[in-house]
């Protein structure tokens, strides 16, 4: 009885806090816990958190030009970009001698490249000036600014060298403004001139797609998924291995299929022609286009809508449906006022799958997708293996990062995850 | 309301059958007419047609041949939700994404029924299970018991002239069970309804219904009043399935003023009450285990005995449960009221039984 009219902690039987000695007691079974799941938590840590990290970390990192040209950097910081005219000799010398030791260890080129994504030109400059150099003598060889300017002009332009102030620390955003269509002006970030603007246009071209597919998924999965689980156990097994069968193909395969079948001279083409659809010179643009990539990748990804609307639906007792007519209800009426929106959380389930699939899809869209139709994840896939502008596919790659992460959150305020059911 | 048209039938079974797979039948040539306001209860094991009967009464199911009437028109080709017949099912099917509230108003607003009306209703019926201050919480919210009630309130609350019940206290424990039984048996008197209740469990048959439809193997095998059905059984699956019975096997050797001859197997001559039995006939001799007596005070003079062996008393509170060898049966089972002058049987005591020759009847083999 003491119990009720004790106001301080409830304690165990030897005296101590009721909540320490049950802490005590549940420390055991944590670490056993804990050392289970170890082996699979380093490996996810060292082949995938870590790589992740270090590549998104790239979408800001900029030391390269801060390590390679040390003393340009700092004899840069006098100069007033908004004057208009070249550096004076300091900052050349400074160069020279920069120059000429990144020419031995070979890293100038790497500099160049990395500027001439802001400035396209600047890399010429580097590989001839650093030829040059290599050769000096910082010491005697003086004043470098005429040598400079006769190596090549550009040396003597004020832009060239506003951009090798501009990307001088540490740390830039410029990857983050290219990505958004925008770079550093005199005065700032400015939006790139029309002409250049490209992903802006991409990222709105991913997620309209997307939801497009998403939507059309939605509409093909859910007669199949209500098939599926309402057939005998038997056929709708028989049923289910045709829905599987797509994940048993290489996809390259299936959209390689999907390039016959759309295809001007292809079969549905063909068959349109011949049941006189459509005229032989006005046969359908189906590939190479946002349609191509629409249609392939909703078959791609229809497997992925059907299963979490099947095993969602698999729960719905029938009684419900029963229970909805006996009380009065047509089949329409017990259909939508009961039994849809108890699927809802399988439609959420297989939608947020589908949507971030599809959002990040590259095979597909590079292959029937022509130019109309390739997605922002083709354009990182390309910065990656031909610009080998790594910054700015990081950059990108952020971005949509955040976009899914902040669609993901706005459809939990929304819907709710924990009514998502994968199964 | 019961009594005005309680004369014509209301609920009618004619020549029904059902077959799921075009093989075999599930239901076999059924019979049945019920007047309105009556409480009927179809009671069978599991498989013996009595859940088909009551889909293909509700038009879930369809029947394969014969004609089911309702209020005197055929309703073989109504479909479900114009019957007007309300439901209770065997795990509630509350929707579980609607409020209490929302669920019972779901009859009544797809009889676009308008708002205030309907909440009088839904009112009215959350009022009579006494659940009026659960209407904003969600099925899942809710003990099983509760469930129970709602799903009861929802079956009635469109005010159906028939309401059919699958089962509906299967899920909940004893007590609950025995208070829902009473429950709605008051509920559907009071309110004059025509009910077909279907269970398996025969206490819950007996204890609410005005008639009860054994089933077996696709027909009725015996349809009467509870009490009939107890003390008078008209075959022996009907004496097997209602309450506790002993069975001693024997042939009938000869009927004189509908009192049987039975010679049992071995070789004891008792009388019995012939049921649908003929000279000649194997049969199945059944006796309550309340109607056996061993005190021989209290047996009337001349009763022919049998020496029986005890094996085992158990003690129940409220009786003595005896377990007694009779003619070669060791399960034959006696019940005594545990009174101040009981006697307490021994296990190895030599008794002898009797019982009155009414008592004790002789069904088909």
């Amino acid at each position: 009885m003491s119990d009720t009219t004790q106001s301080g902690p409830v304690l165990a039987a030897d005296g101590t806090p009721l909540k320490r000695s049950l802490n005590r007691a549940l420390r055991l079974q944590k670490m056993r816990a804990l050392a289970l799941i170890a082996p699979l938590l380093l490996f996810v840590l060292l082949t995938f958190i870590i790589p992740i990290g270090q590549m998104l970390f790239r979408s800001v990192e900029n030391d390269i030009v801060a390590t390679t040209l040390p003393r340009t950097v700092v004899a840069l910081q006098s100069w007033d970009a908004a004057s208009g005219v070249a550096p004076d000799e300091a900052v050349y010398t400074a160069l020279a001698a920069d120059l000429h030791d990144a020419a031995k260890a070979k890293t100038h080129t790497r500099v160049g490249s990395r500027l001439n994504y802001e400035t396209p030109g600047i890399s010429s400059l580097f590989r001839k000036a650093g030829r040059k150099a290599k050769k000096w003598d910082v010491e005697a060889d003086g004043p470098f600014k005429e040598q400079f300017i006769k190596i090549a002009k550009g040396w003597g332009d004020p832009d060239v060298w506003r951009t090798i102030q501009t990307y001088s620390p540490k740390y830039t955003n410029g990857y983050f403004l290219n990505a958004a269509d925008m770079q550093k002006g005199a005065d700032g970030a400015e939006i790139r001139p029309e002409s250049e603007r490209i992903y802006i246009t991409l990222f709105k071209r991913t997620l309209i797609m997307s939801l497009i597919i998403t939507g059309s998924c939605i509409v093909l999965a859910y007669p199949v998924a209500w098939i599926l689980a309402n057939l005998p156990a038997a056929k709708a097994n028989l049923l289910m291995i045709l829905v599987l069968l797509p994940f048993w193909t290489s996809l390259l395969v299936r959209t390689s299929a999907w390039k016959v079948m759309l295809q001007q001279q292809g079969v549905i083409n063909d068959v349109l022609v011949w049941l006189g659809l459509v005229a032989d010179d006005a046969r359908l643009v189906m590939i190479n286009n946002q349609l191509g990539t629409i249609i392939a990748m909703t078959h791609i990804l229809l497997p992925f809508m059907i299963l979490p609307m099947y095993s969602v639906m698999q729960t719905i007792q029938p009684t419900y449906l029963r229970a909805a007519k006996s009380m009065g209800a047509t089949n329409w009426t017990a259909f939508w006022r009961v039994y849809f929106p108890l699927s809802v959380p399988g439609i959420g389930a297989g939608s947020i799958l589908v949507f971030i699939l599809s959002i990040g899809y590259y095979i597909t869209p590079e292959l029937v997708g022509g130019t109309k139709g390739v997605f922002i994840s083709n354009r990182i896939a390309f910065h990656i293996s031909s610009s080998l502008n790594w910054g700015l596919a990081a950059a990108l790659g952020s971005i949509l990062l955040a976009v899914v992460l902040i669609l993901y959150w706005a459809y939990d305020k929304i819907v709710g995850i924990d009514n998502v059911k994968l199964g | 309301m019961a009594d005005k048209g309680s004369d014509a039938a209301f609920v009618e079974f004619e020549r029904v059958q059902k077959s799921y797979d075009g093989e075999t039948l599930v239901v076999k040539d059924l019979n049945l007419s019920m007047p309105k306001g009556e409480f009927l209860t179809m009671l069978g094991p599991s498989g013996s047609g009595k859940t088909t009967c009551l889909m293909m009464l509700a038009g879930f199911e369809t029947a394969t041949h014969g004609d089911i009437r309702l209020g005197g028109t055929s309703i073989n080709n109504i479909p479900p939700h114009k019957r007007g017949i309300g439901m209770v099912f065997q795990n509630y099917a509350l929707f579980p994404h609607m409020t209490i509230a929302e669920n019972l108003g779901f009859p009544l607003e797809v009889r676009k029924m308008g708002k205030s009306e309907r909440e009088e209703k839904i009112k009215r019926a959350l009022d009579m299970v006494e659940m009026g201050a659960f209407g904003g919480r969600r099925p899942a919210q809710l003990s099983g018991g509760q469930q129970q009630r709602i799903a009861l309130a929802r079956a009635l609350v469109f005010e159906p002239e028939l309401v059919l019940m699958d089962e509906p206290l299967g899920a909940l424990d004893k007590q609950l069970r025995e208070k829902m039984q009473f429950e709605i048996t008051h509920l559907a008197h009071s309110l004059g309804i025509t009910t077909v209740y279907v269970t398996h469990d025969q206490t819950e048959a007996m204890t609410m219904s005005d008639r009860v439809a054994v089933f077996d193997d696709g027909r009725i095998q015996q349809l009467a009043p509870p009490d009939t059905l107890y003390e008078e059984p008209q075959n022996s699956f009907v004496a097997q399935f209602i309450g506790e019975n002993n069975t001693l096997e024997g042939t009938v050797k000869e009927i004189n003023n509908n009192v049987a001859l039975v010679q049992l197997d071995d070789g004891e001559l008792i009388d019995c009450n012939p049921i649908n039995v003929g000279v000649g006939d194997r049969t199945r001799v059944s006796i309550r285990p309340e109607r056996v007596e061993f005190n021989k005070d209290r047996l009337q003079e001349g009763t022919h005995t049998v020496k029986a062996e005890v094996l085992e008393f158990i003690y129940m509170g409220d009786i003595f449960r005896t377990r007694l060898r009779v003619a070669g049966n060791d399960e034959f089972i006696i019940k005594t009221r545990n009174a101040p002058d009981q006697v307490r049987l021994q296990p190895g005591q030599q008794i002898e039984v009797g019982w009155l020759p009414e008592d004790c009847r002789a069904l088909d083999a």
